[in-house]
């Protein structure tokens, strides 16, 4: 699977606050989704494409176990998130509830904000179309892959209602 | 090679005899707990599941502390609906509005034993390592799966260990020390590791100011936090519950990714300025900057000892004009004795302002928002841009020795200046 699309890139520890802001905890999810990262860069919203990618720095997602942090990007349209490194709970999150997630540790040196992106599952290539640059993504690990390949933990329990397999 | 204390629990947890750092394993969980603000995302996936009834009712907690009391008409709605998901599943252990926040109420109401697993809804659940469980927060979907199914998988993480020597000087505590490793080491030191705290600096400390260090791990990166399980977490879990529980160890040679020591003796009061919790100097290098408001609690600093501290500091002074304290007892037990032990009326008589227990202010969910371009110094975990109210707000954190001095005087102080 790969993913193509507007790469929007942001800084280190981007937290769930940042994310998704507590002001709107009680909100339904598309109502959340409309205010992602507004703390940190309110005019997301005017510049990002459904199918866009967002692009981060070390530690992602760090801070609270809010699921809704990537359920919000998500329903946003966001097709994948790349980054130098996640926090656990985004990551776990991310598996989940099937939003690719994907480590790649030099990304934010090959990419910039606004550049086109092709991310490449299968191959483990993050390559810059408008650079023509590339990075190579971490592998995700074998025991994970059976969760996330069904599509997230529910669409596994649907398979395996006798319990989990990591194998 | 022996285990550290993650793979000691994690073993014992999936029936495994020999984890290593990077396994997958799937445990079977002791503990579930859900709190206000996840436990209807969570019913509704286990809607989405199919499932009726829950795995083991019995190992189940549901807490209402996030925004509690309700404030709004949405949020009241919200948890009318939490009430029912209660009474759908008997069996479920229910605290309400006021019991406090669920990283102080469980382990008073005797959930929390040595040696096992606990998943919560709640990135601060991390918590409970001082009292020697495996305990970690979950989103919604893994945690509605853990419900069903009373297990799901955890990855085994590597450990860093903290080995801190030295005591403590008079108005520093395990709240200076963890800001310090913070700043110094950075918020990702432990990301997708285990902590552990050790050393005689740890071994001294009551056990309300270790559960500080554990709590706030989750802000160094950290899937565990530990301290050690001696004589005193023994004692108190023994005091809340009849259940039997047997105590995990870390082997003496155990293989940690780093180690670093660190001597406490010479440590100053440390602060972390806006907006993030590695941005840590020692107070003496922070700029005397003028506060609108001051609060003392959340999970991390709304405990007895933390007010008992801050008490002593402002016995017999006033809180400054065109200042507000906000205090908020962790839960209604801390409350209930600080009442008896005079810290609730040195607070009001102070000019404080006493909240019931809640986490409240802290994720800007309970009464004390901040309004455009308000500073507030916060004895709590987190200084994110916004977290508190308004986006241009800022927030500094500090211990609750230091909340105390600067309610005081209206500007960050150290406590050795008042």
């Amino acid at each position: 699977m790969t993913y193509e699309g507007t790469a929007h890139v942001f800084g280190d520890n981007v937290n769930t606050d940042y994310i998704t802001p507590t002001d709107y905890f009680s909100e339904p999810i598309e109502t959340i989704a409309e205010h992602v990262f507004e703390p940190i860069a309110p005019d997301f919203h005017d510049v990002f494409e459904p199918g866009d990618v967002v692009v981060g720095g070390e530690n992602f997602g760090s801070g609270s176990s809010r699921e809704t942090a990537p359920k919000a990007l998500k329903v946003k349209g966001v097709s994948v998130v790349v980054a130098e490194s996640f926090s656990r709970l985004f990551y776990r999150n991310g598996v989940a509830i099937g939003l690719p997630v994907v480590t790649a540790p030099g990304v934010t040196a090959v990419v910039s904000d606004g550049d086109d992106v092709a991310v490449d599952l299968e191959a483990g290539v993050v390559q810059n179309e408008t650079t023509d640059e590339s990075v190579e993504t971490e592998p995700m690990s074998p025991a994970l892959r059976s969760v996330y390949d069904a599509g997230g933990l529910l669409e596994h329990y649907d398979r395996h209602p006798e319990g989990l397999t990591l194998e | 090679m022996g285990h550290t204390m993650a793979e000691a629990l994690l073993g014992s947890a999936s029936n495994t005899e020999r984890v290593s750092p990077g396994d997958h394993v799937v445990c079977e969980v002791d503990v579930v707990m859900t709190q206000d603000i996840h436990t209807p995302g969570i019913a509704y996936v286990l809607e989405e599941m199919g499932v009726e009834e829950l795995h083991d009712p019995s190992r189940v907690v549901v807490v209402l502390d996030h925004e509690a009391p309700s404030h709004s008409v949405t949020n009241a709605t919200e948890k009318a609906g939490i009430r029912e998901f209660v009474k759908q599943h008997p069996g479920v252990t229910f605290y309400d509005v006021g019991t406090g926040i669920s990283h102080e109420v469980l382990p008073e109401k005797g959930h929390i034993r040595p040696g096992e697993l606990v998943v919560g809804s709640d990135s601060h659940t991390v918590s409970h390592g001082a009292f020697g469980a495996a305990s970690t927060g979950l989103g919604d979907t893994d945690i509605a799966y853990a419900l069903a199914t009373g297990e799901n998988w955890f990855r085994v993480p590597e450990s860093v260990a903290f080995d801190i020597k030295g005591s403590f000087g008079e108005h520093v505590s395990s709240k200076d020390l963890l800001l310090y490793i913070a700043g110094e080491y950075g918020t990702d030191v432990a990301r997708y590791r285990a902590v552990e705290f050790r050393g005689p600096g740890v071994e001294s400390l009551p056990l309300d100011d270790r559960i500080t260090l554990t709590n706030m791990s989750i802000e160094l990166g950290a899937k565990f936090g530990f301290t050690p399980v001696d004589d005193v977490v023994t004692e108190y879990v023994e005091g809340r519950t009849d259940e039997p529980f047997d105590p995990i160890h870390a082997d003496p040679d155990a293989e940690y990714a780093e180690t670093h020591e660190i001597d406490v003796t010479d440590l100053e009061p440390q602060v972390a300025v806006p907006h993030d919790v590695e941005n840590v100097h020692p107070i003496s290098a922070v700029d005397p900057v003028e506060v609108d408001q001051v609060f003392l609690g959340s999970c991390t600093n709304g405990k007895y000892e933390d007010l008992r501290v801050a008490a002593e500091i402002i016995e017999g002074h006033e809180v400054a004009p065109m200042t507000r304290f906000l205090i908020t007892p962790a839960s209604r037990e801390i409350y209930g004795r600080a009442e008896r032990d005079g810290l609730i009326r040195i607070f009001n008589d102070a000019g404080g302002v006493v909240t019931s227990p809640t986490c409240g202010a802290c994720p800007g969910l309970g009464m004390g928002v901040l309004g455009e371009g308000e500073v507030c110094l916060a004895a709590q975990n987190r200084n994110f841009k916004g977290r508190m109210g308004h986006d241009d707000s800022e927030i500094y954190l500090s211990s609750p020795a230091t909340a105390a001095a600067t309610a005081i005087t209206g500007r960050i102080t150290d406590r050795r200046e008042v």
